[in-house]
C-alpha cells in the first residue's frame, strides 16, 4: 500500500484515536471528581441543603401538645423546623425559650417546630417542658433511629425544611432569637407571605 | 502525521526508531532513543513510536502526552512520597492526645507547634489522606498509570506482532549479542534450528532468515501488574462510599434495644447481657502480672447480642415487627456477622446505674443512731416516674433528676443523659399534709471516689448495699424530720461495639492477586529472541533478551554446539 492510499484511512484512525483518548480521559476525570467529592462530604452528613428531608415517625411526648405521634411527611405544605436536643445539653436549653417565643406566631403562619429529643428520660423532658412551658411537639427518639437517619453529631442541630419538604438550611449549635426568626421566615409557605 | 516507509516496504508511523518489520534504524529518529551516540541499539519498546512523544495537536492530545510521560509519573510518585513524609512530622488528627489543650485541630496545631503547626493545619497535612490535594495527587498517579500503560502496551503489542524474521543487517549487528560466522553448512544451519526448537523456541523462517523467540508472554507482565494497581485504586475509590464501606460505633446498655448506626435503620441490636471476666488475683500464675499492672485485668468481655431486622417499607422511627436475624456472643476476635456487617466487641463501660431503692427514715438524732423506717420505693433510672406513693401514706415527688450529676458554679447539673451518677432532689410529703420536705440525695460516684474506689475499673455492683451509706444526703433547711436514704442500687454495663462493613476487601484482594500475577509474569520469564541471517557462505547471529543475558548466552551455547557457528560476543562490554 502506498502512502497516498493510506491517507483517508489515516484520517479515520486519527479521529478514532481522538475519540478513544477523550473517552478515557473523561472516565478518569469523572472518577477523580467522584473521589474528591465523596471524600469532602464524608463529614457524616448524608442529608445536605437541597435534599429532601427523609421521613420518620415517632411518639410525641410533650403533654402540652395533643398530637400523639409525629410523621414528618404529614407536615407537607408547612415549613418545618426540625430541632434535635437533649435536656442535659446547655446550649439546647439556651435556644429553647426563643423557639417557644416564636412558635405561636409562626404556627399561625404555617411553620411547625418539631424538637426531637435524643435518648433522654421522659421524666426530665416533662420537667423541662414545664420549666419553659413548651407547646410544640417533642418526638422521643430513644432508639437512636432518627439520630442515625439525620446523622446528628453534637447537639443542638436544626434543619429548616421548606413546605415542599426540602432542606433549606442546616444549623449546628445554638441559635439567637434574630437568627432563628430569619430562618423561620425562609420556610414560611408562599401563600402566607405578603 | 508523516509516515516513514522503510526499505523493506513496511510503512512505519512517525516517531518510529526501529522499523517495526525489519528493525532497520530509521534515519533522523535515532536521537529519540539515543542510538545516534551508541553502537548498540536501544531495544526499549522495540523501538516503536510512542506517538505521544512525537506530536501534539489538540488539547486532548496534549493532556494525553503529558500523562504518557514516565518522567511525569515518577515525579507524581516522588511528590506523593514527600507529602506523605511531611505528614509524619506532627501527629495526624486522630492521634491528637486526649490530654491535649484542645481536640480541635484548628486550635491544637497552632497552640502546640506555633506557626509551623498553623501551616501544617492550613495545608490539610493533619488529615493527609483525606485532604483534597493529596487525593488528587494519588488520582493523577492513577491517570498516569493508565495512560503510560496504554501508550506503551499498544505499540509494543503491534511491533511484536508485525516483526518479521527477515531483519535489516544493521539491526542484527547493533544488537548486544552478535557474531558473524564465515563458513556454515546447510546441515549445520538445520541442526541449529532443530536445537532451537529443542530449547522450546518458536521458530519462524522467511527466505532462510530465522527468528527464534520464546517467553514473549513475559513482556505483558508490567501491564498486567498495572491493571492490578488500577483495580486496587478503584477499590480505594469505592471504599469512600457508604454502600461499600461503613465504620460506626454504638453504645448499647444491657437490656436496651437500639438502631445499629450505618445500616440505614434496617437493623436493631439488643444487648441481652454483658459479661466481664477478669484474671484471678489469687491465682499464682497471674499474681505478679496483676500486681505489676496495678489494676484488674479482664480476660474476657463479651456481649450476648440479638440482631433484629426491620421490614423494608417501615418509616424510620415507627415501631414495626422486628424479625430476629442473629443471636450470638460477641467477643474479642469473634464478631457477629449479618448481611455483610460485622459487629466487633470494642469497649465497655461499667457502673451505669439501672435502679436505686430508697428508704424514708426518721432523721437520726445523732450519727449512727438506730432509725425508724417509713417504707421503701425503687426508681428505674432509665425511666423514672414523677412521683412515688408509699403504702403508708408517704408520697415522694421527684423535683429534679440529674442522671450524670456534677456541681459547678451554677449549681447542680448533669453532664450527659446517661445514669452514670444519678442524683435527685426529692420533695417528701408525709401522710395527710401538703407540706413537704426537700432532700438532696445521690452522687454515689463522688462518694466512692472520696473513699478511694477507682470507679472506672472496679465494679460497684457487689457494693450496692453499702455504698448508699456514703452517698450525699443533704437537708436544705436543716429542719427535716425525715431523710431519704439510699438502701440499695443496681447497675448495668454498657457495651461498645464497632459496626463495620467493607465490601471492597475482595476487590482489594483481586487487585493484589492480579498485581502479583503480573510481577511473576514479568520476573520469572524472559522474552528471548535469536535472529539468524544467511550471508554468502555463513551466517550472522544476534540475540536480544529483556533480562538475564547470561541465560540467553547459555541457550546459544547449547544451540551451536558441534557446529562452525561462532559464539556471540557481548558487544556491550566491547562498547565500553
Amino acid at each position: 500500500m502506498s502512502i497516498e492510499n493510506k491517507r483517508p484511512n489515516k484520517a479515520k484512525k486519527k479521529r478514532n484515536r481522538l475519540i478513544f483518548r477523550t473517552a478515557i480521559l473523561a472516565v478518569l476525570f469523572v472518577a477523580i471528581i467522584y473521589a474528591v467529592v465523596t471524600n469532602l462530604n464524608k463529614d457524616n452528613t448524608i442529608y445536605k441543603i437541597g435534599d429532601q428531608a427523609p421521613d420518620f415517625q415517632l411518639e410525641q411526648i410533650n403533654h402540652n401538645n395533643e398530637v400523639e405521634s409525629i410523621q414528618l411527611s404529614e407536615l407537607q405544605g408547612k415549613g418545618v423546623m426540625l430541632n434535635f436536643w437533649g435536656t442535659w445539653c446547655d446550649p439546647c436549653e439556651a435556644e429553647m425559650p426563643y423557639m417557644q417565643q416564636l412558635y405561636p406566631e409562626y404556627k399561625e403562619k404555617g411553620v411547625e417546630i418539631i424538637a426531637v429529643v435524643l435518648n433522654d428520660t421522659r421524666f426530665n423532658v416533662k420537667q423541662f417542658v414545664n420549666k419553659y412551658d413548651l407547646t410544640f411537639p417533642i418526638p422521643f427518639d430513644n432508639k437512636g433511629a432518627i439520630q442515625d437517619l439525620y446523622k446528628i453529631g453534637p447537639i443542638p442541630s436544626s434543619f429548616f425544611i421548606s413546605p415542599e419538604g426540602e432542606i433549606v438550611e442546616k444549623v449546628e449549635g445554638a441559635l439567637t432569637l434574630e437568627r432563628l426568626e430569619g430562618y423561620l421566615k425562609q420556610i414560611e409557605p408562599e401563600d402566607n407571605q405578603d | 502525521m508523516k509516515s516513514i516507509k522503510c526499505e523493506c516496504g513496511h510503512v512505519n508511523p512517525e516517531g518510529t526508531v526501529l522499523c517495526e518489520a525489519c528493525g532497520k534504524p530509521i534515519e533522523g529518529n535515532q536521537h529519540i532513543d539515543g542510538n545516534d551516540k551508541k553502537k548498540l541499539l536501544n531495544m526499549r519498546y522495540d523501538g516503536t513510536a510512542r506517538r505521544s512523544q512525537t506530536y501534539n495537536k489538540s488539547i486532548i492530545d496534549k493532556i494525553w502526552s503529558f500523562f504518557s510521560s514516565v518522567k511525569v509519573g515518577v515525579w507524581l510518585i516522588v511528590l506523593a512520597l514527600i507529602a506523605s513524609a511531611i505528614g509524619t512530622i506532627f501527629p495526624q488528627q486522630q492521634y491528637i492526645p486526649i490530654d491535649a489543650i484542645s481536640r480541635d485541630p484548628a486550635i491544637y496545631y497552632p497552640e502546640t507547634y506555633g506557626i509551623l503547626g498553623q501551616i501544617y493545619y492550613q495545608l490539610g497535612l493533619h488529615n493527609l489522606f483525606s485532604s483534597w490535594w493529596y487525593l488528587i495527587l494519588i488520582a493523577l498517579i492513577g491517570v498516569s498509570l493508565v495512560i503510560c500503560s496504554l501508550d506503551r502496551f499498544v505499540p509494543l503489542y503491534k511491533a511484536l506482532k508485525i516483526q518479521k524474521a527477515k531483519r535489516h543487517k544493521t539491526f542484527l549487528s547493533r544488537q548486544r549479542l552478535y557474531s558473524e560466522s564465515d563458513e556454515v553448512s546447510e546441515k549445520e544451519k538445520e541442526q541449529v534450528i532443530q536445537n532451537l526448537k529443542k530449547q522450546r523456541y518458536k521458530v519462524r523462517i522467511e527466505d532462510g532468515h530465522v527468528l527464534a523467540e520464546k517467553g514473549r508472554f513475559s513482556r505483558w507482565g508490567p501491564y498486567v501488574n498495572h491493571i492490578g494497581l488500577i483495580i486496587i485504586l478503584l477499590a480505594a475509590l469505592l471504599r469512600s462510599t457508604p454502600m461499600f464501606y461503613t465504620n460506626e460505633y454504638v453504645w448499647v446498655r444491657e437490656g436496651e434495644q437500639i438502631v445499629i448506626p450505618g445500616t440505614d435503620r434496617e437493623y436493631f441490636i439488643e444487648n441481652k447481657g454483658f459479661i466481664l471476666d477478669v484474671y484471678d488475683e489469687n491465682d499464682e500464675r497471674f499474681k505478679d502480672a496483676i500486681q505489676k499492672e496495678g489494676r484488674i485485668i479482664p480476660s474476657n468481655f463479651q456481649t450476648n447480642a440479638v440482631v433484629y431486622k426491620q421490614s423494608d417499607d417501615a418509616v424510620a422511627g415507627s415501631e414495626t415487627d422486628l424479625e430476629k436475624v442473629a443471636e450470638t456472643e460477641i467477643r474479642m476476635n469473634h464478631p457477629l456477622e449479618f448481611d455483610g456487617y460485622k459487629l466487633y466487641q470494642s469497649g465497655y463501660q461499667l457502673n451505669e446505674f439501672s435502679q436505686m431503692t430508697f428508704e424514708i427514715q426518721e432523721m437520726p438524732e445523732e450519727e449512727g443512731a438506730e432509725v425508724e423506717s417509713f417504707g421503701e420505693f425503687t426508681i428505674d433510672l432509665i425511666n423514672p416516674q414523677s412521683e412515688y406513693e408509699l403504702d403508708n401514706g408517704f408520697t415522694v415527688v421527684i423535683d429534679e433528676y440529674f442522671p450524670d450529676y456534677f456541681l459547678d458554679s451554677n449549681g447542680p447539673n448533669t453532664e450527659t443523659q446517661h445514669p452514670r451518677n444519678p442524683t435527685f432532689i426529692f420533695n417528701v410529703y408525709p401522710p395527710d399534709t401538703d407540706k413537704y420536705e426537700t432532700s438532696f440525695v445521690g452522687d454515689i460516684i463522688g462518694a466512692a471516689d472520696s473513699i478511694g474506689i477507682d470507679t472506672n475499673s472496679v465494679e460497684l455492683k457487689p457494693m450496692g448495699e453499702v455504698l448508699g451509706m456514703f452517698a450525699t444526703n443533704l437537708d436544705a433547711t436543716g429542719e427535716n424530720e425525715y431523710q431519704v436514704a439510699i438502701k440499695n442500687m443496681d447497675f448495668h454495663r454498657v457495651s461498645g461495639l464497632s459496626v463495620r462493613k467493607d465490601s471492597t476487601l475482595p476487590i482489594f484482594g483481586f487487585g493484589a492477586f492480579i498485581f502479583m500475577f503480573g510481577v511473576i509474569q514479568g520476573m520469572y520469564w524472559q522474552h528471548r529472541r535469536i535472529w539468524i541471517q544467511p550471508t554468502d557462505k555463513g551466517i550472522r547471529l544476534a540475540a536480544h533478551t529483556n533480562k538475564n543475558w547470561f541465560g540467553v548466552k547459555k541457550d546459544i551455547e547449547k544451540v551451536i554446539e558441534n557446529t562452525n557457528v561462532k559464539m556471540v560476543e557481548d558487544q556491550q562490554e566491547l562498547d565500553e
